[in-house]
């Protein structure tokens, strides 16, 4: 099941923002690993530190500043530590776009309003390849195609006012193909869209994956995405990956009481007429008032008073690639 | 973009009109004009007939015993068909020879202003809104409200005081005595410049501090935008991606008071003109609303809003050229 060798391992990443008010620690520690050519969906609730992990490993985390662990990107048997490159070097802005690239959940803003879409690919594509304007117009045009733009040579010179949200995200997602990467970094791109446009944008970047053989890092907070697309899964709270392993044994066998809360509240056909939707009690906590012990002891079924709220739960493993950090998984040891 | 600057032509055609109207009402609104006030004048020195037949030559060309609607025609006819912008009473000469005397100093002079002005707080707002708070950012917005603080008089006479003082400088006007009535050659061209400094640098500070604190707001508006961060996330370097994408967009508000700039150096730069006896057009028109010389103050009004229209014509142009979204809606 674990054959594949990893792309990207995340090793205790800690990434925060230091503000006025004080330091938001966004993220407090993640681990996981992406295998190239696999899928791996980040899921977690607003706030969980998804999007700033993601922004991390292409270190556009600014304003935020990682101030510890690693993010080792395994290129062609050489291994680099991304979080120990500054973010405004030459070799970082090689990886970008090139090796590693990112399409964000608003398709509406994230491309220039004043730029035909066919000059911001053809810029992406003479950034890292030799090639003439000539040649590059003629790859941002196939490339178009690919995603499933009609008339694509026409639409080169539109602007992205002209287009739908649906067009634009499929832009996007053109703009991060062009130069083939090995990782694609999806942050909620189907967010904005309706749900005929989401399922065909999530069928487009399984098309696109089959393809070329990349690795997707998909962040969302819809578990039925997660059901559809995930190879891996890591759940995350409060900036901790609280739960990861395959998709199936998430899905059927979740160690955690937060995943298992997750997968409580998706609404599910068939249910029995009165039976309410079950939610997770209580709000996320406000960064600057994290719990101690475990982050989620405060909206836990199963919190142990006295130890949650005490000790920082160790990453339990059960298995290649599946861990967890709860409490209910260790043996009590030294523990009043 | 022809079809839209055509539209935008045929725009001005009823705004002139409009605006023709209005320039002669207001000339014609306070009560007496330099007219009677010359005749009374004449009366009392009782004079000869020949001056009786002045006048009433004078009446009869521009229709000043006949009905208002009359006077208007002869007045705007004679502009839009001779380019004869009426007869200046108080110099006793042609309105449009005072006018074209004095415009063209005015122009060069605003256009070296706006130069200034842009070259100035174009680098200092980029610069402040990347590097916020920063001792720079603090310096040059320190530097800018200064320039905003300072009366424009009090500048100029300070710099007048100093260019006298330790440059040896001849003070005021845009000439030395020996070039005013001078050919234009080299020596008046250098003469020229060495006086240019002092006004371009009185007249552009305060809005040097008005348009870096609009360059700086409009870039912080613009830098964490997500289409900014599509841009890095490209692989673009930090420099490139500047200058291509936020600032380009936030050029737009820039662009859309250039129209304003225009009228604003012309009329706005009087009490400067006055303190440093400058051959402009402000100090003309002051004096000329002062001594109610109609013709003279009626025609600089109306130049004046012309000069507004097409300052906003330009700065539409220039925007629909800049931004694709104008331009094809």
């Amino acid at each position: 099941m674990h054959d594949t060798t990893p792309l990207i391992e995340v090793n205790g990443l800690q990434t925060q923002f230091f503000t006025d008010e004080g330091v938001v620690r966004s993220v407090e520690g993640v681990d996981f690993t992406i295998p190239a050519g696999k899928t791996l969906c980040v899921v977690g609730e607003s706030g969980s530190g998804k999007s700033v992990t993601a922004r991390s490993i292409l270190r556009i985390e600014n304003p935020g500043r990682i101030v510890g662990g690693e993010i080792l990107y395994h290129k062609d048997g050489e291994v680099i530590d991304l979080a120990r490159i500054g973010p405004k070097t030459r070799q970082i802005r090689q990886i970008r776009g090139r090796d590693i690239a990112m399409i964000f959940q608003e398709p509406m803003s994230a491309l220039s309003p004043v730029h035909t879409i066919g000059d911001q690919i053809v810029e992406a594509l003479t950034l890292h390849f030799p090639i003439s304007k000539d040649e590059a117009k003629r790859r941002a045009i196939e490339v178009l195609g690919r995603v499933g733009i009609p008339k694509a040579a026409d639409r080169f010179g539109a602007y992205t006012f002209e287009l739908s949200g649906g067009m634009r995200q499929r832009v996007c997602i053109a703009m991060a193909l062009s130069c083939e990467p090995r990782l694609l970094i999806a942050d909620e791109p189907t967010t904005a869209l309706d749900v005929t446009t989401q399922a065909n944008i999530l069928d487009l970047i399984a098309d696109l994956q089959k393809e070329t053989g990349m690795a997707v890092m998909f962040i969302t907070h819809d578990l039925g995405v997660v059901a559809e697309i995930a190879d891996e899964v890591a759940v995350m709270y409060l900036g901790q990956v609280m739960e990861r392993g395959d998709v199936d044994s998430i899905f059927h066998d979740p160690k955690h009481p937060y995943t298992r809360a997750l997968l409580d509240s998706i609404p599910r056909l068939g249910q029995r007429g009165a039976h309410r939707l079950a939610s997770i009690r209580g709000m996320v906590p406000h960064p600057f008032d994290r719990p101690s012990g475990c982050p989620f002891h405060t909206r836990c079924d199963s919190y142990m008073p006295g130890r949650c709220n005490r000790i920082d739960p160790p990453a339990v493993s059960f298995g290649p690639g599946r861990e967890a950090k709860c409490l209910l998984h260790t043996k009590e040891e030294g523990v009043a | 973009m022809f079809a839209y600057i055509l539209k935008r032509l045929l725009y001005t055609i009823p705004t002139l009109f409009a605006i023709s109207i209005m320039s002669f009402i207001i000339i014609q609104l306070p009560p007496g004009d330099y007219f009677s006030v010359l005749a009374s004048k004449m009366a009392k020195e009782s004079d000869t007939i020949a001056n009786t037949a002045a006048l009433e030559a004078m009446g009869a060309r521009y229709g000043l015993n006949e009905p208002l609607y009359v006077q208007y025609w002869k007045w705007i006819s004679g502009i839009v068909l001779r380019g004869d912008f009426g007869q200046s009473f108080e110099y006793n000469r042609p309105v449009s020879v005072l006018l074209w005397d004095r415009l063209g100093l005015t122009f060069l002079l605003s256009f070296s202003t706006l130069i200034f002005v842009w070259a100035v707080s174009f680098p200092i707002g980029i610069y402040s809104a990347v590097r916020k708070y920063s001792i720079g950012d603090y310096l040059g917005t320190f530097i800018g409200f200064v320039g905003l603080a300072i009366p424009n008089f009090l500048m100029a006479l300070v710099l007048m005081y100093v260019s006298f003082k330790y440059f040896g400088r001849s003070v005021g006007g845009l000439f030395s005595p020996e070039f005013v009535n001078a050919e234009w050659s080299w020596a008046r061209l250098m003469d020229f410049l060495a006086h240019l400094w002092i006004p371009v640098i009185v007249l552009g500070t305060a809005g040097t501090a008005g348009l870096i604190r609009i360059m700086r707001a409009n870039m912080l508006d613009e830098i964490y935008k997500p289409y900014v961060v599509t841009a890095r996330a490209k692989g673009l370097s930090e420099i490139r991606l500047l200058f291509k994408y936020p600032v380009r967009v936030a050029l737009n508000p820039f662009i859309s008071t250039v129209g304003w700039v225009l009228p604003e150096l012309v009329s706005g730069a009087t009490i400067t003109a006055i303190v440093l006896s400058l051959p402009t057009t402000g100090p003309l028109l002051l004096r000329s609303l002062i001594s109610q010389d109609m013709y003279l103050a009626g025609s600089f009004i109306m130049m004046l809003s012309v000069l507004t229209v097409l300052g906003t014509l330009i700065s539409d142009i220039l925007l629909a050229w800049l931004d694709p979204r104008i331009r094809f809606k």
